[in-house]
């Protein structure tokens, strides 16, 4: 067994708790916070199937962010949407057999590749070009686009510049899910792209990456408009009560 | 680029607008800004109104509300302490501060930033001013890599920056409906506003207010003789007019309605004419109801300010009240975030409202009242009372964007133009992405509207101003609509900035009020 391969299995291992533990502790964060008040974004639904429906069109056509700014739509939906496409593409390498609805996602998971590195620039160009969007943009904010198109990129590159034996990389992966570590191969352009991934998952639980969990937290997007049908209280508004 | 036009606009307006310099006591001279042919985003600058703040609030306003009289001495450890007390007793704040990506969705959506240009003014970079805060001392990142993620200490410069561009900010939402991830910057502002009074560096005007409702009991702090005169003088106006006794009652036990509107209603114009109105709709359709001297107050500043237990003990004098007359239905009058605290609030902070009659919502808006009869016929009018008016109607943030009216989503925007083309031949909506849940803020919402922040209400009023003019000019409108006393008191001191005439602005039920049939019933 090489260093390398003990290396990577050891960042891999403490990145995934990294992610993990990480994220469960915020959503626990989230979860225990109470919403003492009734603010959704009104008009809002009066159902909470109708809340379930108003954040599925959030999540999965960004329709406030369609409403309020087409070309960051545009980029960021094309980001995300071929970010799914690209991770299903990947889920191959983690299972085996392969699931049939990844098999057949394989030769998309190529083109979605492509178009995510595009949607990316796309994003970081408005970080250069719009004045609104420069002046709020942080180091991390454009570091975390630098992160993404490197990652992607060396994949692509892995398609189509140089290839990596890929069944040895599937053999690793394989190996870190039943704790029986098998030797990964050392191709500079893998290493660069897993080093990235894991950079990636590390950061996720501390960084504005947050946005995925937090979404669903969202009290102008989650509570149902029914503020004068059912009394909403809080556990600590309850205290209050008591003491008057 | 940007400073050429600016240079440019600077020329011109001075050239323009010289007459409509006014300068104020509190408030050196400013610019209004120029309306443009079509809305345009203008280019950021930096600092362009850092200068703008409100007075902070003196000793005895504080220690009445029991603030703390002045900035306390170890400040920082306690504004850090609130924060993370309001970090765990609000989930908005908790969510809101971790999740935004800087997309700049939201840049362009606030009317101070449309209106100012100052990129502080924009959504994001004002909950910025909080966020790099929170990540300083509350998270990983800004305590380890500070300049990566933008994070700082609190310093006296952050708090002087805190108390001016968080007293910019209206809390009218309209960042929320646009943010993918639907923060809230009221919720921040709100949170920020709380931990500046924890310290002792709170806003006097809205400060001051909520000392004045808790002793007098409302706003303007009119005791209950003068209301008593007032509405007195009011009944015997409307006998002069119409012929027609209609009554004001005042603390009428065993009345069915107990009516709670913003006490700008009983001393204002043009807020008066919509109490008259509201009168008369109670008159014709023989509901019989009343006031109440202890809680004549619809508003309810400690919104504003974000304070849970001061909205709370305001909220209560209306509780106190309704057991006190036995009514059975509570209505609020025209006012938009007096609406937002009792169609969202109420029933968590007072109720439940198992006394009252459950045939009817509790609360019910006047709007949602007076629509209903309409809708059942049970109210008369003869519309061409109101030709003289071509109108048009101004959605409040609040109502818009944090309540409703009736029974399906969106009804806030439809019983309040329903009631005006029922009882008016000639309206049109502004354009559509500044009505419904897009709409302005007038600029002078969310405890803004004071004087020494009349720089920053006209700006942030330009907006609107342009939609109204493209349908002044395109419709010939000259009445603007409006259920919320802020924006009546706004619009009423900023129409003349834009070259309007101040008297455009009005209530819904000062239409009603002009169409309504008495007696014949």
């Amino acid at each position: 067994m090489s260093l390398l391969t003990i290396i990577y299995a050891a960042l891999f291992y403490l990145a995934t708790v990294f992610l993990v533990v990480g994220v469960a502790l915020k959503i626990r964060t989230y979860a225990k916070t109470p919403a003492p008040l009734k603010i959704p974004t009104t008009p809002a639904p009066l159902t909470k199937s109708g809340v379930g429906w108003r954040m599925a069109r959030e999540v999965v056509f960004f329709e406030s962010l369609f409403k309020s700014s087409l070309w960051t739509w545009i980029f960021g939906w094309t980001f995300h949407a071929t970010l799914f496409a690209v991770t299903l593409r990947h889920l191959r390498y983690f299972q085996e057999p392969v699931w049939l609805p990844i098999v057949l996602v394989q030769s998309i998971g190529i083109y979605a590749g492509i178009a995510m590195v595009a949607a990316l620039f796309g994003l970081w160009a408005r970080r250069w070009l719009v004045d609104r969007v420069r002046y709020i943009s942080t180091p991390s904010d454009h570091l975390i686009l630098v992160l993404l198109i490197a990652i992607g990129i060396s994949g692509l590159a892995m398609k189509f510049v140089a290839h990596t034996d890929v069944i040895a990389v599937k053999l690793f992966m394989l190996g870190l899910m039943r704790f029986d570590l098998q030797p990964l191969p050392s191709d500079p352009v893998l290493l660069v792209h897993l080093t990235l991934v894991i950079l990636l998952m590390i950061i996720f639980p501390i960084s504005k990456l947050l946005h995925a969990p937090g979404i669903f937290f969202s009290p102008t997007r989650n509570q149902v408009d029914d503020a004068r049908e059912a009394r909403h209280i809080s556990s600590w508004a309850t205290g209050l009560e008591r003491r008057s | 680029m940007g400073n050429r036009i600016g240079k440019t606009q600077l020329a011109q307006s001075s050239a323009n607008y010289i007459q409509r310099k006014i300068s104020y006591m509190a408030t050196a001279a400013f610019d209004t800004p120029q309306i443009k042919s079509y809305p345009v985003i203008p280019l950021v600058q930096a600092g362009a109104t850092s200068h703008l703040k409100p007075f902070v609030a003196p000793a005895p306003i504080q220690k009445a509300i029991g603030f703390p009289e002045e900035l306390v001495e170890n400040w920082q450890e306690k504004a850090i302490a609130k924060m993370g007390e309001l970090l765990g007793k609000y989930r908005s704040l908790q969510v809101y501060m971790d999740t935004c990506v800087h997309c700049g969705a939201c840049s362009d959506k606030c009317h101070y930033f449309l209106g100012t240009a100052d990129p502080k003014n924009m959504p994001v970079a004002r909950q910025d001013l909080m966020r790099k805060i929170y990540r300083r001392y509350f998270t990983f990142a800004g305590k380890y890599f500070p300049k990566l993620v933008g994070a700082v200490d609190l310093t006296k410069e952050v708090l002087d920056e805190w108390y001016s561009y968080y007293h910019q900010c209206s809390e009218c939402r309209r960042c929320s409906v646009f943010c993918p991830y639907g923060i809230d910057t009221a919720e921040v502002t709100m949170a920020a506003r709380e931990i500046m009074d924890s310290i002792g560096h709170g806003q006097k005007y809205s400060n001051e207010i909520i000392g004045k409702v808790h002793r007098i009991g409302n706003n303007l702090g009119i005791p209950g003789p003068a209301l008593v005169d007032t509405l007195e003088g009011l009944a015997e106006d409307i006998k002069d007019d119409t012929g027609v006794d209609i009554k004001f009652p005042l603390d009428v036990k065993g009345a069915e309605v107990l009516l709670i509107t913003p006490s700008a209603d009983f001393f204002s114009e043009p807020h008066v004419e919509s109490l008259i109105g509201y009168a008369k709709v109670f008159h014709a359709a023989g509901i019989s109801w009343t006031l109440s001297s202890h809680a004549s107050e619809a508003g309810n500043f400690g919104m504003f300010i974000g304070n849970y237990e001061q909205m709370r003990n305001i909220s209560m004098r209306v509780k106190e009240a309704a057991l006190e007359l036995g009514v059975k239905r509570i209505v609020v009058g025209e006012c938009g975030h007096a609406w937002r605290v009792a169609y969202s609030f109420w029933n968590t902070l007072i109720g439940p409202f198992d006394y009252l009659d459950q045939r009817y919502p509790v609360p019910q808006h006047i709007c949602e009242v007076t629509d209903d009869l309409i809708q059942r016929g049970a109210l008369q009018f003869d519309k061409e009372a109101n030709d003289n008016k071509i109108i048009t109607f101004h959605d409040s943030c609040n109502v818009a964007r944090a309540s409703r009216m009736g029974n399906m989503p969106g009804g806030q925007f439809i019983i309040p133009r329903r009631i005006i083309t029922s009882v008016a031949n000639h309206f049109y909506d502004m354009a559509p992405n500044t009505i419904h849940e897009s709409t302005f803020c007038c600029g002078g919402g969310g405890g803004l509207l004071t004087d020494d922040l009349m720089e920053v209400r006209v700006k942030g009023a330009l907006p609107r101003m342009e939609a109204l003019k493209y349908l002044v000019e395109d419709r010939q409108v000259n009445f603007m609509a409006t259920i919320c006393a802020i924006c009546k008191a706004q619009f009423t001191k900023v129409l003349p900035y834009y070259g309007f005439n101040m008297s455009m602005v009005g209530g819904v039920h000062q239409l009603v009020s002009k169409a309504i049939r008495l007696g014949d019933k």
